[in-house]
């Protein structure tokens, strides 16, 4: 192998590896995308468009809420709403938005050019999309799902949501949580056996180590919720069992312990990715390795665990026996320890660090606050008096609104800034940024503050209008314009990536001095991410000098050849050759999509999944030789 | 008019509502240090660490960090011995408002949620004295009562803030809670549990009377419907039992008997009509029952076809049924 003059201490042909590793040109070649960063982006773009979605609907409902029996929204069409915005939130924004973040930073993160199974990749995502447009296409069919995200039976079964709604709701969770399952599975391999040389898992950056957690937490939790929407719902309402009918000696019961066996974790799916952007900002931003590693990491695990142990923090007005109620009171309770720990271990590193105040790291800050006082009175909701008082009220809304917004949305946004130059090589600019923070921020709490005295003054959840005399008026007026605040933040933010996008100054490399690998390649990362797989001897790669930093060579370039490395201690063990682009796994989640989203009318529909499913994965795994570039 | 855990009018509210303000105080504190400690680290000059060769070696000196080490250990164990207080302090007031320590002379209302309103049934072991009636529910002030609870189509929820917590109102099961109110009053409740179309109203009324009150309220409630006074109410009552309201509701001492609507026995003496949705009187009752969908969209309530000329006797009629 030669070295290019032009760059330094690469010992590689860029030219045979860009060909090697480059995408198919054309829209066949946009259809067979096989590439970790554009199908990450893909990912992001499109929980994007669904974020715009699902915010349309909240300030509708806003809108109808703003006055007390206002009659801009029919009670039908308000339930529709938001029925859409919950599902549309939790399923198709939160939980692909952090995937996406983890299957475009993952690979770069932990030095190594593409994902494990970079086809199931491309069907994890045509999975998801399909999802989507499967359950907004429907939309406009009149078949909206009214029973809301949870969807309680009876309430949701066939006898009191009579129409298609219920049962797109349900096969849409079908679609995104295998969108979600291949996700995990990725990513879990990718991180523990193609890590490069000398990341040994406690080098490993903590976001990785967050994408890893929650990929075994979806691997568990996911599982959960096919049982409850498909097996119990959809087929107590399309084949007539009676899993959850009372009426037949189905228990509804059963379908809320298995819906929030799910429900809870999926809460910390959405969240730990967001607490391994924080640790990446802080880190970069304020010039120390994170204070407490260990620490940090052992609370992502623990937070990954108990989040499995607290389901039933959401059926305590169910009347459960009294003893069980306690021990969950207690798991409940337990989170807040983990949580605590990492927030600590952030305030230290603050403490001890330079700070660099950017727009990331604004939200960072705005993270802190929203977050911390979203898991206070998460305290409160896990004891149970107080939750049988605030359970299903506004001050739940503004719990969890609190929780999520603060928790992952903040820190994601924090994570664009952050993250802005390596996904399009230009600077992000900092005052817009900080602009929107600030908008954002402020609509934040206008919106949601006041919903916690809305809860304890007695305003239920999910009512589409309130009578007038309850003391509710001026809250939800605030609530209401605070909304609109949030809108105009959110319009800031993305005048601001779109006016960077196309000409904010060039980032080069490492606009940040940052530590991961991620920054060591260009902005934005070249087809193959790295010219040589780096070698990596601390936790901070990029703050150890270059010349105690070796890289790996030997690997082929003119084929996609990746390195497989142990475990624990990531030593190179062998080399391993990845798939070609293919539109295969298109054309399979095409089949499946069909399938799947004909089976809710009619049972034959399932045969039709199986057999176009079939020969979509015949075409896929059709034997065929690597691809070998000339050089 | 209030619907509020922060005006607790019973012991079970009051407890809950202690425990609020405790947790709400506390935490508020917690939060406010740690937001503070956030914001403090803004101030560069206070941290001490302006020697530390941060921008070369990127850590702090190793006696920073044991000192670091030091303050977060602290500050978990704090949080821990924090929690532990929290479990215990909830728990045990959970155990002092559950049902399972209802008061054993404590009186047996039983709830049972349907779209979109309230079956309330008085038990009695004497059979005579069972009564039935709808949305809105007597109590004697100081006497434990106990709430049990059921449904028949969907998931409700049973909430009167001022007075306990919820419970939600499960088909195919039952539960239990106990409340108590310590001062007469009207107190507003309303279903929790997302229960389809019409949610936002099912609301219903707990007033809570002084006992004597309430034994001439329950004596009264007992009897049979008052008979009409006059002809107007004469001619309502036929229009009532000669139209389809008696597919649906029971005027006990008429030949009306049904179930499936509420029992309108003493249907004048309500407050409101159509689950707290409205005003009990004789403008909005024209209203409802020309045109109940209009008022409760998705109501089960038939639109029964009453001649113009048949609505005033009608209305005048249940008004009467004090």
């Amino acid at each position: 192998m030669t070295p290019v003059a032009s760059q330094p201490h690469v010992y590689a042909d860029l030219d045979v590896l860009r060909r090697t590793w480059s995408s198919r040109p054309g829209l066949l070649g946009w259809l067979s995308e096989i590439n970790h960063k554009a199908i990450g982006r893909r990912y992001i773009l499109t929980a994007f468009i669904f974020l715009l979605l699902g915010g349309i609907e909240a300030l509708l409902m806003r809108l109808q809420l703003a006055k007390p029996e206002n009659t801009f929204l029919a009670a039908a069409r308000y339930n529709q709403i938001f029925t859409l915005h919950g599902t549309t939130m939790m399923f198709l924004f939160a939980v692909p938005v952090m995937e996406g973040m983890g299957i475009y930073l993952v690979p770069l993160m932990v030095g190594t050019r593409n994902v494990a199974f970079p086809r199931l990749n491309a069907f994890g995502y045509w999975m998801y999309l399909a999802g989507g447009l499967f359950i907004y296409g429907c939309a406009f069919f009149g078949m909206i799902p009214d029973a809301g995200w949870f969807a309680y039976p009876p309430l949701s079964g066939p006898q009191f949501s009579p129409g298609k709604g219920v049962d797109v709701w349900a096969q849409m969770i079908t679609f995104t949580e295998v969108s979600a399952l291949c996700v995990a599975v990725e990513l879990i391999v990718t991180i523990l056996k193609m890590r490069a040389p000398g990341m040994s898992l406690n080098r490993m950056p903590t976001f990785c180590w967050s994408m890893l957690v929650q990929s075994f937490m979806i691997i568990f939790a996911m599982p959960a919720v096919m049982i409850a929407s498909t097996v119990f719902l959809l087929n107590d309402r399309t084949l007539g069992t009676h899993f959850v009918n009372p009426a037949e000696g189905g228990d509804p019961l059963l379908y809320q312990h298995v819906f929030w066996f799910f429900g809870h974790p999926e809460v910390y799916i959405i969240f730990l990715p967001a607490l391994g952007i924080v640790s990446s900002i802080l880190e970069t931003h304020t010039r120390r390795q994170i204070f407490g590693y260990p620490a940090l990491v052992l609370s992502l695990v623990g937070n990954g665990f108990i989040a499995f142990g607290l389901w039933v923090h959401h059926m305590f007005a169910t009347g459960l026996p009294q003893i069980g109620e306690a021990y969950f009171t207690a798991a409940s309770m337990m989170i807040a320890i983990t949580s605590g720990v990492q927030i600590f271990c952030w305030l230290a590193t603050l403490w001890t660090g330079r700070l660099r105040p950017t727009a990331a790291v604004h939200f960072v800050f705005g993270f802190i606050f929203i977050f911390v006082m979203g898991g206070m009175t998460g305290v409160m909701l896990a004891s149970i008096p107080l939750d049988l008082q605030t359970h299903d009220t506004f001050f739940v809304v503004a719990h969890f609104h609190y929780v999520l917004i603060g928790g992952a949305l903040f820190p994601l946004f924090g994570g664009f800034h952050y993250w802005f130059p390596k996904f399009t090589g230009r600077l992000i600019d900092e005052t817009l940024g900080k602009l929107s923070f600030w908008i954002l921020f402020v609509g934040f709490n206008l919106t949601f503050f006041p919903m916690h005295w809305l809860g304890i003054v007695g305003m239920t959840r999910r009512v589409y209008t309130y009578v007038p005399g309850l003391g509710w008026e001026h809250a939800n007026l605030l609530a209401t314009i605070g909304a609109f605040v949030i809108l105009s933040g959110g319009l800031v933010f993305i005048v601001n990536v779109l006016r960077s996008r196309r000409s904010g100054p060039r980032a080069g490399s490492d606009p940040w001095d940052a530590s991961t690998l991620e920054w060591e390649t260009t902005s934005p990362p070249p087809p193959y991410n790295f010219p040589n797989l780096p070698v990596v001897p601390t936790r901070t790669p990029l703050w150890t000098p270059s010349a105690e930093r070796a890289i790996v060579t030997g690997l082929r370039e003119d084929r996609r050849e990746i390195l497989i490395t142990s475990v624990l201690d990531a030593q190179p063990h062998h080399r391993s050759v990845q798939p070609r682009p293919s539109i295969w796994p298109m054309l399979t989640a095409l089949g499946f999509s069909v399938g799947l989203a004909g089976s809710i009318f009619a049972f034959y529909w399932y045969y039709v999944a199986s057999v176009l499913g079939m020969v979509g994965l015949i075409g896929w795994f059709w034997p065929e030789r690597p691809l070998e570039v000339k050089p | 008019m209030n619907q509020s855990m922060w005006h607790a009018s019973g012991s079970n509210a009051a407890h809950i509502r202690e425990l609020a303000i405790f947790f709400g105080i506390l935490l508020g504190v917690i939060f406010l240090i740690v937001v503070g400690l956030a914001l403090f680290s803004l101030r560069r000059r206070h941290r001490g660490i302006e020697q530390e060769p941060l921008e070369r070696s990127h850590q702090a000196s190793e006696r920073t960090e044991a000192r670091l080490r030091m303050v977060v250990g602290i500050a978990t164990a704090v949080t821990l011995l924090i929690l532990f207080g929290l479990t215990i302090v909830s728990v045990s007031v959970g155990k002092s408002v559950s049902a399972s320590v209802a008061p054993a002379n404590s009186l047996l209302i039983e709830v049972t949620g349907t779209q979109w309103w309230w079956k309330i049934r008085y038990a009695s072991d004497d059979p005579s004295r069972i009564l039935r009636t709808a949305n809105e529910i007597h109590i004697p002030v100081g006497r434990p009562i106990t709430i049990r609870g059921s449904a028949d189509d969907v998931i409700h929820s049973f909430w009167v803030p001022s007075l306990q917590g919820k419970r939600d109102l499960i088909p195919g099961r039952t539960t239990l809670e106990w409340l108590q109110a310590d001062r007469p009053g009207e107190y507003r409740g309303q279903c929790a549990e997302f229960c389809g179309l019409q949610h936002a109203h099912m609301a219903f009324w707990v007033i809570a009377e002084p006992p004597a009150q309430f034994n001439q309220w329950m004596e009264h409630q007992l009897q049979p419907a008052v008979e009409p006074a006059d002809d107007e109410t004469k001619q309502g009552q036929n229009i009532f039992l000669n139209s389809a309201c008696v597919l649906c509701h029971a005027i006990r001492g008429t030949d009306a008997g049904a179930h499936a609507g509420p029992d309108l026995t003493h249907f004048g003496s309500r407050k409101t009509i159509a689950a707290g949705t409205l005003p009990n009187n004789k403008g909005n009752l024209a209203g409802w029952i020309a045109d109940p969908q209009n008022v409760k969209p998705g109501t089960h309530m038939a639109t029964v076809p009453i001649q113009p000329a048949e609505m005033q006797p009608l209305i005048d009629y249940l008004e009467s049924l004090k």
